[in-house]
Order: C-alpha cells, then structure tokens, then sequence
C-alpha cells in the first residue's frame, strides 16, 4: 500500500470514528427515553428520586442523593405501559387532545394550500407575486408576533379556549403554500398544455395533472406541518386555559412527581406517531426540506 | 371565429380559476394574521382598548422601561448569537462529513435526522436527568475532578439550552447544506484540483462561494429558530426559569396572563419591526450571492 494511500485510510477511519461519537450524542436522549420506559416505577424513582423535590423523610432513606441515569433497565418491564394504558386514562385523553388538534390542521392547512398554491403557480401578476411575498414574510415571523394578532382573533370570534383558537389559525398558516407552490412552479407547462389540448378544464388539470407529480411534495410537507403542531407548545398556553384540553407536548411537562414512573413510557408513546412517519418517509422528508432552502418563489 | 372566442373565453376563465383557488387561503390569512396585526398596531399605540385615546410612542417607551421585558431582550439575544453561529458551523460540518467517504451514510443520516422528529416534551426528562445538580454530566464532572454547577439554576442554563437547541435543529439545516454541497459543479472542483489548489484553498474559494446563498438562508433560519427556544426552556423549567434563562416567549405569555394589551401589541410590533430588518438583509444578500455564483 502507498503511502498516499494508507494517509488516506486513516483519514477515512478518523472519520467514521468522529461520525459515530456523533451518531451516539444525537442518539443519546431519544433512545434514554425508550430504554427507561420499560423499567419499574420502582427503578425509576430510585434513580431518579433525588430530582423530586416533595419527599417525605420516610421515602428519602431508600433513594440515593445522585440521579442516576440508567442505560439498561435491571428488568424488562411492560408495567410503566400498563399504567398508563391501562390505568390513567388522563395520559390518553392528552394524547387524543394531540390528535384532535394536530390532525385537522395537517389536513385543512394542505387541502387549503392544494388550491392557493396552484392559483400562486399559475399565471403570475403583480397583485399576486405581492400576496405571495406577504405570505414568505408571515411563514418567517415567530409566535411572539402572530400569537397576538391569534388571541385577538379568537377573542372577538368567542373562540378563545376552545380548540377552534389554534386549528383555525393553524389551517391558514402559510408554510403548506410556500413549499407547495414552489414544487408546482417546476412543473414544465408542457404538461399543462397538452391536457389542454386535450380538453381538460382548470379543475382536472389541478387533479390529474399537478396533484400525481406533486405526491412527494405533498407527503413532505404533511410530515413537516405534523412535526411541527404535534410538537407545539406555545399556543396551547396562550390561547387555551382549561389545561384539560392541553395536547401531551404541553402536559408532558407538568407531570406531577408521583408519576414520574410513568413518564419515560408517555413521552415513548409521543413519540410513535412522528418516528414512524420518519421511517417510513425519510426520503420524502429530506426532499421537503431541500425545497425549503432559499425564500425565493 | 367562434373557436377564437370560445379560446379566449377559456383563458379568461382559467384566470379566474387561478385567482379564485388563492381566495379560501388568501380570505383565511387576512382574517386571522393581517388584520388582526393592523389592530395590533392600532393598540399599541393608544391608552388601552376602551377609550383609545392616541398615546404616540408612550407604550413604546414603557416597554423599554420595563424590567421584564429587557431581561428577556438581552437572554434571547444572549442565547441566539451564541447559538446561531454554531447551528451554522456545525451543521455545515455534518453535510461535509457525510459528504466525504464514509460507510453507511444514509445511516448517519438518519442518525443526525432523527431528533427533529422526536418531539421535544418526550425526551425532556433526559435532558433533566443529564443537567440536574446531581445527574450525569455532574458527576461526570466530579470524576475528573472539575468543580460542578447547578446547570439548570445557574447562568450555565444557557449552555443547556444551547445543546438542546442544537441537538434539535442541526439535522435539518444539514440536509439544506447536503443539497447545497451537491449542487456545486464538478469540473470547477476538477480544474482546482487540477492546477494543485488545495483542500483548504478549494474550501474557501469555490465551495464557499457557492454555498454563500444557503449559509445566508441557515444562518436565517436558525436566527428563527433561536426565537422558539422558549419550548425547550419552558419544558425543562416552567413559566418561571431561573433568570438568565426568561425568554421573550416568557414575557409575553406573562403579559397575556395579565391582558395588558398595550405591552402585547407594542412588542408584537417591536418584534415583527426586528423580523422584517432581518428578513430584508436577507433578501438584499440574496440577490447580491446569488448574481455573484450566476455569473
């Protein structure tokens, strides 16, 4: 072997070693959760006892003054899963909360976006290369700008601390339509033409024609919009007080110390929905995520 | 003739088709975001809901005056020029490591990927256990001897949420810059290559440049990003954080709290002010980069 050669063997393992250090700290928290869910309540709070506060001497003999993370549980166990399914039907209440507001927006945001985004493709004029430019400008502002204007809408309307207040506005958020539009404006107006000549009318060019060759940007930007609201905890807390109604992201936090047993196999079956959809779709996901780049139409 | 008519009559309707599929979005938009937001400029600038008399900029100045709302400005800023340079190199980093020979990319891919798709609240305990004063990275810590830190009720919060932060969004803004890296023209690299340039000088003179519209666009997003911090802050501590960890989202939740409209709107309007400046250098940059690699 040269020596250019072996130099450059070693490089590539340094490499893969550095990758692998990487892979592990991205790893690290997601499998920690999934490991530690199928411990005992009794391992976990004799772990993790020392983080919580309103202990009562009695208990505090038995637990350790460190927080231990543990990697691998001393016994499998399904119990943590039992309880919460079968036991504390709180937990599924705030995961169906997550579902009943998450799922309609996905849906409404990208039925909504189908037809703006091919009037946006179509026939551009000033009035509406401006409309489009105002809804770049909206898809870039933080919660600390819209969730006003949001509160004050859903105040007048009388919707405030329903699940109204955060699906309406949800549904017209503008990012489905950016990304959207930007995947209708490369398809080669060839194709319209022809179903033109074929005597297809608006309707069934948008259908027949758009819509197939849209289906990778449409199953990106669903994941994405999922993520995205099935993540959401700031406008559950602005816009609706009845914590009942909160979605799991947000009650996640609040569980109270008795249950922090439990707590390891909740967030695990949070998240279930978002890691299946991950492996399922990567690569729709990646090519989503490439549209995204640049804020030019 | 007629067919003439009848074609025009067709083009005249397809416009219509395409205006009218904008209206539903357009309608919902205007309804929920644009008007709304003129009233909250209207708000901010007079004495409260019910009498409206025109303050001027009164609310303005007692925004700034206000404690709470300085300390915020300054973590959020604090936390966002530490944490966007970073999100920027490192991810950078991470699509040239991919990018190099390596086995099992899409592996590492998938590795770097994945918190993006695990929601914050469900590993938020993790997180807890590592940075709590007697967890892990403590104790880590106390095995080589280094003084501990109380992470979480310290001014070291902020190197936690800087890691959570991170952790979150580096895969992303990676797959932006692996798109990038595979759009730049082979043979400028060959020719380089070719004239004895080296890795370094190839870096910095042509992968750079052609890179500069999306470092632009990360380093943006990112910027974003930073702004939504709050989740991971309010997760990890709840509504009232140690200190240096009280975020803008923080104040405005409190201010929401107590419906004092006024502040609202005056820093809603502060803030989109902030988001268009930023916006605008972007585009201008934008434009300027992108001729620059055309050329």
């Amino acid at each position: 072997m040269s020596a250019a050669k072996r130099k450059k063997r070693v490089f590539t393992i340094m490499i893969t070693a550095f990758a692998c250090v990487a892979a592990v700290v991205f790893l690290l928290p997601t499998v920690l959760t999934i490991a530690n869910s199928f411990m005992t309540s009794g391992e976990i709070s004799a772990n993790y006892g020392a983080m919580l506060g309103n202990m009562t001497d009695d208990e505090k003999t038995y637990i350790s003054e460190d927080v231990n993370l543990k990697f691998i549980p001393d016994k499998v166990t399904f119990s943590q899963y039992e309880s919460v399914l079968f036991r504390n039907p709180e937990y599924l209440l705030k995961f169906w909360n997550s579902v009943i507001l998450t799922v309609p927006i996905t849906l409404f945001q990208i039925a909504t976006a189908i037809f703006a985004s091919y009037g946006f493709s179509r026939y551009q004029g000033k009035l509406k290369s401006i409309i489009f430019f105002m809804y770049v400008i909206l898809m870039l502002m933080p919660y600390q700008v819209t969730l006003v204007p949001n509160f004050l809408v859903a105040e007048k309307f009388g919707i405030l601390n329903t699940r109204w207040a955060i699906i309406l506005p949800g549904i017209f958020s503008p990012f489905s339509v950016f990304l959207l539009t930007k995947a209708m404006r490369r398809i080669p107006t060839a194709y319209t033409e022809a179903a033109r000549l074929d005597g297809a009318n608006e309707l069934q060019i948008l259908f027949k024609v758009y819509l197939p060759l849209c289906k990778g940007a449409l199953a990106s930007i669903a994941m994405l919009v999922f993520i995205d609201y099935w993540n959401m905890v700031e406008q559950p807390l602005v816009l609706m007080n009845d914590s009942d109604m909160h979605p799991l992201s947000v009650f996640l936090s609040q569980i109270n110390t008795g249950d922090i047993g439990l707590a390891f196999a909740v967030g695990t079956i949070y998240m279930i929905p978002t890691i299946l959809m991950f492996l399922y779709g990567e690569d729709y996901l990646v090519e989503g995520i490439t549209y995204s780049g640049g804020i030019k139409g | 003739m007629r067919k003439r008519f009848k074609n025009q009559c067709g083009r005249r309707g397809e416009r219509l088709f395409s205006n009218l599929s904008i209206a539903p979005s357009f309608i919902g938009v205007m309804i929920f975001f644009v008007i709304p937001f003129g009233i909250v400029i209207y708000y901010s600038l007079v004495d409260n809901p019910v009498l409206k008399n025109f303050v001027g900029l009164d609310n303005y100045i007692a925004l700034f005056a206000n404690t709470a709302f300085r300390t915020a400005m300054k973590n959020t800023a604090a936390f966002s020029a530490i944490a966007v340079p970073l999100a920027v190199i490192l991810s950078l980093g991470l699509a040239m490591l991919l990018e190099a020979e390596i086995p099992a990319k899409s592996l590492f891919r998938t590795f770097f990927l994945s918190p993006l798709m695990v929601p914050t609240a469900s590993v938020v305990l993790v997180w807890q256990v590592l940075f709590h004063n007697h967890g892990t990275v403590n104790q880590i810590l106390e095995l080589f001897g280094v003084e501990t830190v109380d992470w979480l009720k310290s001014g070291y919060g902020q190197v936690v949420i800087i890691c959570m932060f991170l952790w979150k969004n580096l895969g992303y803004n990676m797959i932006l810059f692996m798109s990038a890296l595979a759009g730049i023209p082979k043979d400028a690299l060959e020719v380089a290559e070719l004239e004895g340039a080296g890795k370094w000088y190839q870096f910095i003179h042509i992968k750079l440049r052609y890179l500069s519209p999306t470092l632009l666009f990360v380093f943006i997003l990112s910027l974003i990003n930073s702004f939504k911090i709050f989740r991971e802050v309010y997760l990890l501590t709840g509504s009232y954080p140690y200190d240096k960890l009280y975020m803008l989202q923080h104040f405005m939740n409190n201010t929401f709290n107590s419906l004092d409209y006024q502040k609202l709107s005056a820093a809603a309007v502060v803030f989109a002010l902030i988001m268009i400046v930023i916006i605008a250098v972007l585009m201008i940059a934008e434009n300027k980069f992108g001729k620059d690699v055309e050329e």
